[in-house]
Order: structure tokens, then sequence, then C-alpha cells
């Protein structure tokens, strides 16, 4: 035993001597992080600038699995806290922020002027009128569209600006004549539904009945809510038929085939389509198409965000950190370096990438607002429950009464009246 | 007590070597099962009672608060809860095809023919394999457009069904994935309890005019008891505790339809949009009780054995 632990001391005495020689007099900056490969490169670029114009500081970032950090991340916030930690905006970090494990870095966004180069980020940020983190990139939703599928029907494509409401469902006429899936989806996840029903939500009643949805304020019996339904229940007979049975990456397959020739959908999907063959020729983006006139355009941009955590040991340094995280230059290096949007109004974006330009215009013009994404603005029991619902609506429109019937009984369990 | 007071000599002699040797040899295997076993136990009927989002504060504490039985009957009025349960039912009534499937494999293979071997071995393959590759497979058998299963739907009815993502029919094909593997286990058993099978029974048997049916059901089934005693066990178990090949078919989709107790408490416990510790500690309560009938079943079954002898 006694030698046992001889030897341990003599190992982390060496280890300890082998990193203070790199890190000697530097203060250390830990930030734990869940990124896949090209992010990871783009923030180990950050912390290299970073390091260059800040020498004294050390950041020291601790990469995990992406699916093993959601549980992680429950563990180190209060057994080994690191400096800073990455997270989601809006309801996703509600459970970390009332738990005391988030820190309130306000001060940072009034010094900083974050309110006025964020502003796009500030409600999402917002909980009792505190800030609790830095976003740093988001991505647009919207649908693509495959103009092979558009020229095989004889559909005529549509431009930046998308199609009306009736044009949209016309063309899914003639698609379906075609032998084409209109709309495509893989909903074994759930998720995807959620992202149609959020569009046809917002543009049916606009963002704040969304909203108010989401956090359980409108009755799903409400006629507001059913005429959400009701523009869905024109969609549901022209999406991909066994949706429910595959990933969002099989219905990418039938898509990039040009067997399906819309599919609502973030951003990041765009990899997936031009490694399946798709090209800036024949793949396209447009908005969600206005249902409801008049109603402001609201977007779907999930965020991702960086928090300082309560129990940090350098709250200082990892400040500075955040500052130059939520800095213009730096988002824009980041997000041109992983295809995604800057949240700092002032950075730009890759002008040659027709998709990064056509979301960076479509979200700076978002009058309407900009949601999160169903499952991060809805709390998520009831977000799951959501979920459900469209994806069993989407099958089963005829079970419509006991679809709202069920997501009724569970809102007034959470949030009772 | 009264005893050890009169007769002090006596209770210091009840602690000698032949009393004391077998609890020092039990001592490792209690001590794993008490910190593995009942400890976790009593922390999950415990954590029943919470409502608690799995998070402590920075300065270490609980967050939870006490509801009493508010899990519980909030679970008696939650329909995911009810349509886990009868889900688990199926399973449980279905896996019970294990048995007559298994023991009709293994007595076509008790047979002494060139390759017999392999054959066995072949049969046996899908216990060997892990759950979540049987899952895969078969998720691949049912795919819509490229599966095996489907297209032959399709050839057949000239309509292809997903299976997977047909409500009614989805809990059926992740437990015929499960039976799969299971038939095999226990075929391995029946086919060990063959070999224990008194030949001269059987040859007696076949002297008085026994065949067939009555062979099987008056001589070789009653011999076979024990193995039968053991398949059942295990597949009661197994049904009960199904919980990977949900997970990797279905994940309780479509719309929570293939939900059963174990995933459904993973889902509400740990969970991407769980995390309530509380309410899954509930349902581990439930799935813990059902189990305990059955295990409560077979161990006074063995300890009448066991006395018996």
């Amino acid at each position: 035993m006694v030698h046992k632990q001889g030897g341990a001391l003599a190992l982390v005495a060496t280890l300890l001597l082998s990193t203070s020689a790199f890190a000697q007099d530097k203060r250390v900056v830990t930030w734990n992080a869940d990124y896949d490969p090209i992010p990871l490169a783009a923030a180990e670029a950050m912390i290299l600038d970073f390091e260059a114009a800040n020498p004294e500081i050390d950041v020291v970032l601790t990469n995990f699995d992406h699916e093993g950090y959601k549980n992680a991340i429950r563990n180190f916030l209060t057994a080994d806290p690191p400096d800073l930690a990455n997270w989601y905006a809006a309801n996703r970090m509600r459970p970390f922020v009332e738990a005391g494990l988030f820190a309130d870095i306000s001060d940072l966004w009034a010094s900083e002027g974050l309110n006025d180069s964020l502003a796009s980020s500030v409600l999402s940020m917002t909980i009792d009128g505190k800030q609790w983190g830095i976003p740093y990139t988001y991505y647009q939703w919207g649908i693509y569209y495959n103009r092979d599928a558009y020229t095989a029907a004889g559909v005529a494509v549509p431009g930046p600006e998308g199609v009306t409401w009736d044009q949209f469902l016309a063309n899914c006429e003639a698609f379906k004549a075609a032998g084409i899936d209109c709309v495509t989806t893989g909903s074994s996840a759930l998720w995807p539904a959620a992202g149609i029903f959020d569009y046809v939500s917002m543009r049916t009643n606009g963002y704040q009945f969304h909203s108010d949805l989401a956090a359980g304020k409108v009755s799903w019996t409400s006629p507001e809510a059913r005429a959400v339904f009701e523009n869905l229940g024109k969609l549901q007979p022209y999406v991909t038929a066994n949706h429910a049975a595959i990933d969002w990456q099989d219905a990418a397959a039938i898509f990039v085939q040009g067997k399906a020739a819309n599919y609502v959908m973030g951003n990041f999907a765009v990899g997936v389509f031009k490694e399946g063959g798709m090209t800036n020729d024949n793949l396209g983006f447009m908005v969600f198409p206005e249902i409801t006139a008049g109603v402001a355009r609201a977007e779907e941009a999930p965020t991702d965000t960086i928090h300082l955590t309560s129990g940090a040991k350098n709250p200082d340094d990892a400040k500075k950190f955040l500052a130059y995280m939520a800095g213009a230059e730096a988002q824009t290096k980041w997000n041109a370096a992983v295809g995604q949007l800057p949240t700092n109004k002032n950075s730009s974006v890759d002008a040659a990438d027709p998709f990064l330009s056509a979301g960076f215009a479509s979200l700076s013009s978002a009058t309407g607002g900009i949601a999160q994404f169903w499952d991060r603005d809805a709390e998520a029991e009831y977000a799951k429950a959501g979920m459900e619902g469209f994806q069993r609506f989407l099958v089963q429109p005829e079970a419509l009464e006991e679809i709202l019937a069920n997501l009724e009984a569970t809102r007034l369990r959470l949030y009772p009246q | 007590m009264a005893e050890a007071a009169v007769v002090p000599v006596r209770k210091a002699s009840r602690w000698n070597q032949r009393t004391l040797a077998p609890w020092l040899f039990l001592a490792p295997g209690l001590f794993m099962f008490i910190v593995y076993v009942i400890w976790p136990i009593a922390e999950s009927i415990t954590l029943s009672f919470y409502d608690w989002d799995g998070l402590y504060n920075a300065e270490g504490q609980f967050t939870g608060t006490y509801v009493g039985l508010g899990n519980y009957s909030e679970l008696m009025t939650d329909p995911a809860f009810e349509t886990s349960l009868w889900n688990n039912l199926k399973w449980l009534v279905l896996y019970m095809l294990a048995l007559p499937i298994g023991l009709f494999i293994a007595i076509f293979l008790n047979q002494t023919v060139t390759g017999i071997r392999l054959y066995k071995s072949l049969f046996f393959f899908p216990f060997v394999i892990s759950q979540v590759v049987v899952g895969l497979i078969f998720a691949w058998f049912y795919a819509p457009g490229f599966g095996p299963v489907y297209l032959l739907i399709e050839w057949m009815t000239g309509q292809g069904i997903a299976i997977l993502a047909d409500p009614d029919l989805a809990t059926y094909g992740v437990i015929a994935a499960g039976l799969w593997p299971q038939i095999a286990y226990v075929m391995i058993l029946y086919l060990t309890g063959l070999n224990n099978v008194a030949p001269d029974q059987i040859e007696a048997a076949r002297l008085d005019g026994a065949k067939g049916w009555r062979m099987l059901w008056y001589v070789v089934l009653p011999q076979l008891r024990p193995a039968t005693f053991i398949a059942v066990i295990v597949t009661v178990i197994g049904a009960l505790r199904s919980f990977d090949l949900v997970s990797i078919m279905t994940a309780g989709n479509p719309w929570g339809e293939t939900r059963v107790l174990s995933y459904y408490m993973y889902e509400k416990a740990l969970g991407e949009y769980g995390f309530r510790m509380g309410y899954g500690a509930a349902i581990a309560v439930v799935l813990f009780a059902i189990m305990m009938v059955f295990i409560s079943g077979f161990i006074w079954k063995m300890w009448r054995d066991e006395k018996e002898r």
C-alpha cells in the first residue's frame, strides 16, 4: 500500500513537473466542450489566437463525445467544475441556471456592449433579467430543395424568396402526380417533425403565439392551435410516407436521389447533402412560405453557447475569453471554419457560400423573432410530449382529437392553471 | 438472551471456528451484494418519493423536494406508463414462445449426423452476438425501401409496411427480434438437458409402445423439468428487462408505442428529455415489484426442492 502510494506520488510529481515546464507562470482557464472534429479544430485555432493576444493565459480545452457530454455536464458542474462549459440557449440552460451552476455574466454583457452586438440573442440568453452565457454560433432552418426533382416533375423552380403557401401546396400536388415526395423528413428521432410543426405554427399565428405554446401558456384545443394542425394537415399527405421509420440521414438520401423535392431542415444538413453528391447547382434554399398574410416572419435558429460556471477557479480570465468569443472577429473566424452563422451582428459571412448568405439574409430580416427550436424553447418533458404528438399527427392525422387531448392533459399537469 | 445469561460459557463457545468460518467466507460476497444490490434498491425506493432533476447545486447540496407518493399517483394516470405496462405483458407472453420452439429445435438437433456440431453452433450463434447487433440487423430487415421483410410484404400484398413505424405492429417486430437469440438460449438449455435423459427409460417406454407426442409428453418432458425450470426463469427475466432492443430499434417510437417499463424508466431518468430522477425511480420500483413476484416464486420453488432432498 505504502509502495503504491509512493509510486502514485512520484507519478503525479513527474506529471506536474512536465506540465509546469510549459505552463509556468500562466494562469489556466479550463473549458469543457463537446465538439466534432471540424468545430474542435476551429476552437483550437481560436484558443491559439486568444493565447497569442494574452500570453499570460493558458486555455485548456477538454473535449467530450457529443452524446456523453449531455450526461457528463450534470456531473462535472458539481463535482469538478471547469471555468467554462459549452451548452445551449433558452430553456435548455434553465435547469443549470436554476440550480445555480451557471454564473450570471450580465456585467460582462454590459461592459462589452453585448446587448447591442448580440442583439438577436438577448432574449434567448436571458433568464430572470440576467444573462447567463455567450452565444457564439447559430444556424438557420428553412426549406432545402432539389432543383433536379423540380425539373423532373415539371414544376417551376422557386427563387430565393420562396413561394406562396398555395403555390407550395399546388407544387406538392404536381410532385405527387410525378411520384415524388413533396416534403421529406425522417422522424424516428422525433425532433425533425418538430421543425415542420414549428414553421407551420409560426407562419399561422406568429412568433408570440408559438412562444406561448412552447411555454405552456396556450391551450392545445384553442382555435389558434387547431388552425395550426389544420394547416399541418394540408401538408401531411405530401410528406414521405414512412418518415416515422427512418432517420433524418435516411431522408437526406431520399432527397439527394431526387425522390423528394423539399426538406425542412437546419443548415447542418448541407454537408450531408453535398456528401451525397449534391452541389450548389442543384441544391437550393428558401424560407418557409407565408401562410397567414401579414404575420411577421419568424425563423428558427438554434444557438450554441459557452457559459461561465459558478465553481470556476479563474473567473476573471474566463470572462476575458468569453468576451473574446463574443467579439465580431472571433465569431467570423470560427463560423467561417465550421460553416455556421455568427451571432454578432458586426461579423461577416463567407459570401461564396450561398446557403450561409441566404441564412444570414433570412435571419437578419426575420422581423417576427428568432425561435430556438421546439425542444429548446419548451421545457424538456413538455417538448418530448409535443414531438410525439407532431410525429403521430404526421402519420395519423385522423387521430387529431386524441393527440390534442393528450397534449392538453400534459400541459395541465405540467402547468397547473 | 435469557439462555445466554444463564450459561455464559456456551455463549462464548458459539463463536468458534465452525460457526465463524461460513460468515468469513460469505463476507466478500455479502459486502458486494449489500453495496451493489441492497443499497441501490434502498436508494431507488427513497428517491422515488422525491421530485429531483438530478442536479446538485454549486455547494453540492441535493436540490430535490419531497413529494411523498406523488410520483406513484402520477404513474397511475400516465398513459405512457400504461402503454409500457401492456407492452411488458406482450413481451412476457410472446417470449414464452421461445420455450416450445427452443425445445423442438433441440430435439431436432439431438441426433448424430455428420457436421451436427456445426449446425448446433450455427443455431446457437444469435445468442452469442450482442443484442445491439441483433437489433440493428432486424431494423434493417424491416427498413422501408430495402429491408427484405418490407420487400416481401410489398411483393405479396403490393403495399409495403414499415413495421417499426406502425403503432400496432412495432412492438411485435421488436419482440420477434428478441425471440431470435432467446430461442437459441432455450435450445442450448434443452440440448444439455436431453443429454441427461435416461436411455433405459426411453427404451422401456418404446417397448411399451410409446412413441411420438406421447413419448415426448410423458417420458422425455418430465425428465427435462430442471431444464424447463431454468428456461422459464431466463425467459421471464429476459422479457422483463428488455431494453437494448427497444433502445436500438425504435427508441420507444412511434410516439412512444413501443416503450417498455425499463426503457420508460431510462427515458424519464436519464434520457435527453428526462432527468426526472424521482419519477424514473418510481417506475424502477414498480418494475422491481413485478420482478419480485416472479423471483420470489422461483426462490420458493428452489427452496422447496432443496428441502425435499
